[in-house]
């Protein structure tokens, strides 16, 4: 038997979004235009919100492979090119989870919210084009720790000192370990 | 720990996130937002020169505007400033803003790729890191250009570090794939290679995603990676859980990189070297032996991660399909995900039997879990799943357990709620399956017609086309399957597919159970009588042929036949098509003699054997169910062996026969033409304007020479359903000139608007050519005369015209001074805003003519004039409120405001003019219903001339915003 294995192991893009279908992080590791973009980002919310709890965690979505998981609030969800892992593809995603976990400490929504810039940079740590760059969690963070010792202001400041109207769903932990 | 205590915190952008948190509407946080633009850009034009700082957290406060969706369009070059800031914050932010915010701005790239270089060439890692991930997410042309030779050096140099390669390797990767001309491995493709010996675990995962890729390209000069591959993952396989430190995920070593060596080598096959072979057999089974043993961690992401790498240990057994034991033992391993209590692992059992359950090793293993799949799809909770058990149960599916699984997945298309492109792949397969295993063919037409029934919307047109195609071609089965329709049209609601079927198999053997008194010819002629006046118009159109074919095979039945043709209904049918084979068909019984009807609507002849149309259409679906194209090519092989039906619709080998040189003697003695059919819509014709046939000859035979047969009543035919053939009349006799239509005549805009408010006129005229048009519209079906008068004394020759819609070739010679005539029947499938292009062609002398004109139908043709009250005006205008229902446009007025032009015009327009509506009585409102095959569109319009300032407000309100938008457009060039 002849089967062409296309090598394609990697993800076509990474979507943040809150229980309320607010968009909190997208990335996009293949050309894709504004266009396609919305409907992408329109058709994930759509399609995944309304899942049962303990349903399993694939879609099939035109031709890619949805992955998704839900960490308290936010939804991570990945689009996969046919040929991909999906139970690695959803451990790529705990990773993620764990990486932001690791640096800001008991990671939720609102770190995400206030520090969009970080949550990129750590996914940049992590993976590359939508694929795995670095799996250890301890080189990550040792990256990411050497580019906060680089910087020279160091403005410290609590961001709930700001805040007024907390919704409480919004600072719940990610994910406990 | 506070979050933003760590690194640095900006307070300002914290601020602002927060305001637009607190914005009570969109409005609020727009308004704010443009507040932050305005002030961001006075900050950036003012004179004081801006500290690194203050520049980092604006262009970080533009990325997060621009990430909550809006526009962003200054900025640019602050952030390439900040590339070269020696801060690392501050590159970093930079080139965020780079990465997610690029535009092809030749300028701006050049600067970009500048500040890259120079971090490339720094020597820090962490600024060459950033750099390599800059391109990576940028990955355009440009960038490949400027570093593709830089980054392999950088990747196998001994002096780089770790964390450097490794981003270069991905790097170098994601630039392979956008332009892999650029990236020349040649002298690097060893060093390469060795990085899978690399002492670091990260270079190694990183490296491999480059190599696999590299080796599907160019397979041989990489082939040295398979020995190494597999004792890197004999290595890793044998390791104990905590050997390898922090690439042990959950006590699993190294998933990642054992998935990626897996997928690696699938790009090879089996290893030839016999120790290698051994090696890599021995890490196959410890895998498969590993998923037995009790779980290191009840965490999920422990058995997530020693799953992952089972799958890929399973297909990649299933890629080399050459050691039965194996195949067996993951047909096993899978077998127990079936009824794992994961609903993850079920999902994917399913899914990898699929493949399993086309090699020949395991196939028979398979099958031997038909039971739980049957069970998987009548109880799993979640429809993803079920679908999955669908697409198995297909690929399982062989002679021996065929009816099972095609009364099973019937059964299950009862209760399925699917969107409807995915009951139609079901319905698909359930018809593949069918004819594929069909031992006897009773089974075949009783499973269609179970088909028909249970899911009739779903049936395309293929699946009936095709079961008459085997009822035609197959003697044994016709008997039956009268039998069988004629019981099946008893039920009080059947499909219209149904009666389709029925019409068209009575049709022609009918005769077979006529012997019966319970099914006599006027008990069956009754019986598909009764669901005439339910049906819609194409299938009304078959069933009138189904009569005249009885009158052929029962002389008896012909008086009332004949009775119920001439009845106003039929004879005088607005539809023009049902008019016209009404009269036709009334016509030929009454004045043939038996023998020429006999010859005229004699039995189809077989259709020839051809590759199911079916499979055909399943073979276009991309998506969930597809099947793979071994399966196609062996259902192929098997559908050709078993029947010898064709692919073509059943009436299109009698279109294919009367397009042949020598018109069919038959017709020509007679003298019959019949109509173009009005096409329906084809399938996903969603950009489809008009779809148009046509009819063309000299006017001297005022159009009487189209000979297309009779049985032009089923649908399109598979082959047409493409939505757009651009160039359709490529089979002209003579040999069109072979230029490319030329573009749209730039006046061709100005000429379609001519004819908005009008139906006849002259479209276009030249030293040479004038073109007339007559044309009449009823709801949405339209027909429309051409006429090309040679306006010279001299012949053009090779002349064509071409729509790009479809339509069929005019004579090729027009004679000097000569006129001929095109018909073009014309329906309005859904609204659209752009004219068909007509393109014309001809030699005139030596010189060859090629103009293209825009056809003259504008939606508002399809108008239904509707009459109503002001109070019912009124309430509708406000029904249609929302904001881009309207289109309103103020203008000056371009011609005469008389009343009388104005009312002329609007009428010509085709909606009601309704009088005493709007309270000033200057004003003019119309009302009307644009009628088109998909749906109505109710429209409203309102027409405020000023006669002082000689301008004119119109406004229009329709349910669909399209067409208030063209609708207006249109309108307003005519005033």
């Amino acid at each position: 038997m002849c089967r062409s294995t296309k090598y394609q192991d990697k993800l076509r893009f990474l979507l943040l979004f809150s229980r309320q279908g607010k968009l909190r992080l997208q990335k996009w590791f293949v050309p894709t235009s504004d266009r396609e973009r919305k409907k992408v980002i329109r058709d994930m919310i759509m399609l995944v919100l309304p899942r049962q709890p303990r349903t399993c965690n694939f879609l099939q979505w035109k031709d890619l492979k949805i992955v998704y998981k839900r960490y308290a609030s936010l939804y991570f969800c990945a689009g996969l090119e046919e040929q991909d892992n999906e139970l690695l593809a959803l451990e790529v995603l705990h990773r993620y989870v764990e990486l932001l976990d690791k640096y800001f400490g008991n990671v939720c929504e609102l770190d995400i919210i206030f520090n969009f810039e970080k949550a990129y940079f750590i996914l940049d740590e992590f993976l590359m084009g939508g694929e795995v760059l670095e799996t250890s969690k301890f080189a990550v963070n040792v990256s990411m720790e050497q580019a906060d010792t680089l910087q020279e202001v160091t403005q410290h400041f609590h961001h709930s000192f700001i805040l007024h109207s907390l919704t409480l769903c919004l600072s719940v932990p990610l994910c406990v370990f | 720990m506070p979050a933003v205590s760590k690194g640095d915190g900006m307070r300002g952008l914290a601020v602002f996130i927060s305001d637009i948190r607190n914005c009570k509407s969109k409005e609020a946080e727009i308004k704010r937002i443009n507040k932050e633009l305005a002030n961001i850009r006075s900050k950036f034009k003012g004179d004081k020169a801006l500290d690194g700082y203050s520049k980092k957290k604006y262009v970080c406060k533009l990325l997060f505007i621009f990430l909550l969706g809006h526009d962003i369009d200054f900025g640019h070059m602050e952030a390439v400033n900040l590339l070269s800031s020696n801060k690392y914050t501050e590159k970093q932010i930079g080139y965020l803003f780079i990465s997610v915010l690029v535009n092809s701005n030749s300028e701006l790239i050049r600067l970009i790729n500048n500040a890259i270089k120079n971090d490339l060439s720094s020597r820090n890692p962490t600024f060459m890191c950033l750099a390599l991930h800059c391109i990576a997410n940028v990955g355009s042309r440009e960038m490949a250009e400027a570093f593709a030779s830089e980054i392999p050096r950088i990747l196998v140099a001994g002096d780089t570090m770790d964390s450097v390669k490794q981003s270069a390797a991905l790097c170098l990767l994601r630039l392979y794939k956008t332009s892999p001309d650029l990236v020349l491995m040649g002298e690097w493709t060893s060093r390469v290679v060795h990085l899978l010996n690399d002492q670091h675990m990260g270079v190694v995962t990183a490296a491999i995603s480059l190599i696999t890729c590299l080796s599907q390209k160019n397979p041989d000069e990489f082939k040295t990676c398979v020995s190494l591959a597999v004792s890197r993952l004999s290595r890793i396989v044998s390791s104990a859980s905590t050997d390898l430190q922090d690439y042990t995920y959950y006590f699993v070593p190294a998933p990642w990189l054992s998935c990626k060596l897996l997928r690696l080598l699938q790009c090879y096959p089996p290893p030839e070297d016999g120790a290698v072979k051994g090696r890599l057999v021995e890490c196959l089974e410890t895998i498969l032996n590993k998923a037995q043993e009790p779980p290191k961690s009840k965490k999920v992401q422990h058995s997530n991660a020693k799953n992952a790498i089972l799958f890929e240990a399973i297909s990649l057994i299933i890629h080399y399909d050459s050691e039965p034991n194996l195949l067996v033992r993951a047909c096993n391993q899978l077998g127990q995900f079936l009824q794992h209590r994961e609903t993850n692992l079920r999902y994917l059992a399913l899914e990898s039997m699929c493949t399993l359950a086309s090699s020949e090793f395991s196939h028979e293993a398979v099958k031997t879990h038909i039971e739980t799949v049957i069970n998987a799809l009548k109880t799993e909770r979640d429809v993803s799943v079920r679908q999955r058990a669908a697409d198995l149960l297909y690929a399982m599916c062989d002679r021996s357990n065929a009816k099972q699984i095609v009364a099973e997945m019937l059964s299950y298309l009862e209760t399925a709620d699917y969107s409807i492109r995915e009951e139609m792949v079901r319905v698909l397969k359930v018809a593949i399956l069918a004819e594929k295993y069909a031992v006897d063919y009773s089974w075949y037409v009783d499973t269609i017609l179970n088909l028909i029934r249970i899911a009739g919307d779903y049936v395309s047109e293929e699946v009936w086309y095709r079961v008459i195609q085997i009822v035609i071609n197959r003697d044994d089965v016709q008997g039956y399957a009268a039998k069988t329709v004629f019981e099946a049209l008893q039920a009080p609601a059947c499909h219209e597919n149904m009666v389709k079927v029925g019409g068209y198999i009575l049709g022609e053997f009918g005769n077979l159970i006529a012997g019966d008194p319970r099914s006599s010819p006027l008990v069956q002629f009754n019986l598909l009588h009764s669901k005439f006046h339910l049906c819609s118009v194409p299938t009304r159109a078959l069933l009138l042929s189904a009569y005249i074919k009885f009158i052929n095979l029962f002389p008896e039945t012909k008086a009332t036949i004949q009775e119920v043709l001439r009845c106003d209904s039929q004879i005088r049918n607005s539809d023009v098509e049902l008019q016209q084979r009404a009269v036709e068909y009334l016509k030929l019984s009454s004045i043939a003699s038996t023998d020429v009807l006999a010859t005229v609507l004699e039995e189809m002849p077989p259709f020839p054997e051809r590759e199911s149309s079916i499979l055909a259409k399943l073979k276009k679906k991309k998506g969930p169910g597809a099947v793979s194209v071994t399966e196609l090519e062996d259902s192929k092989r098997e559908s050709s062996e078993l029947n010898g039906a064709g692919e073509r619709g059943p009436d299109q080998s009698v279109m294919a026969a009367s397009n042949a040189s020598t018109p069919s003697p038959s017709a020509d003695l007679l003298g019959i033409r019949s109509a173009a059919p009005v096409s329906t819509a084809p399938a996903g014709a969603g950009s489809l304007l008009v779809d148009v046939f046509s009819e063309a000859g000299p006017t001297a035979s005022s159009g009487a020479v189209n000979d297309d047969g009779f049985l032009r009543d089923l649908e399109q035919p598979p082959e047409t359903s493409d939505p757009l053939l651009v160039e359709g009349s490529g089979d002209s006799d003579s040999a069109p000139p072979s230029e490319d239509p030329a573009p749209p005549l730039s006046e061709a805009e100005e000429l379609l608007n001519k004819f908005v408010c009008k139906n006849n006129g002259v479209l276009f005229e030249n030293q040479l050519l004038q073109i007339g048009i007559k044309s009449e519209y009823r709801q949405n079906l339209g027909r429309m005369y051409l006429f090309y008068g040679n306006k010279t004394s001299v012949q053009f020759a090779s002349f064509t015209t071409t729509l790009n819609v479809q339509s069929k070739p005019v004579e090729p010679l027009v004679e000097g001074g000569a006129q001929i005539q095109q018909v073009l029947n014309i329906e309005c499938l859904t609204d659209f805003s752009d004219a068909p292009l007509l393109n014309i062609k001809f030699r005139y002398g030596g010189a060859l003519q090629n103009l293209t004109l825009k056809l003259p139908v504008t939606i508002n043709k399809f108008f239904q004039p509707t009459e109503m009250a002001s109070q019912d005006f009124f309430q509708r205008w406000k029904q249609l409120s929302q904001p881009q229902q309207e289109a309103q446009k103020i203008f000056k007025a371009n011609h005469s405001m008389d009343t009388e032009v104005i009312k002329a015009k609007l009428l010509g327009l085709g909606m009601a003019l309704l009088d005493n509506v709007d309270p000033n009585p200057e004003n003019y409102v119309c009302a009307g219903v644009i009628q088109t095959k998909s749906q109505q569109v109710g429209c409203l319009l309102r027409l405020e001339p000023n006669a002082q300032a000689q301008m004119y407000r119109l406004t229009l309100r329709c349910s669909k915003d399209s067409v208030s938008k063209r609708l207006c457009e249109l309108l307003a060039q005519q005033f």
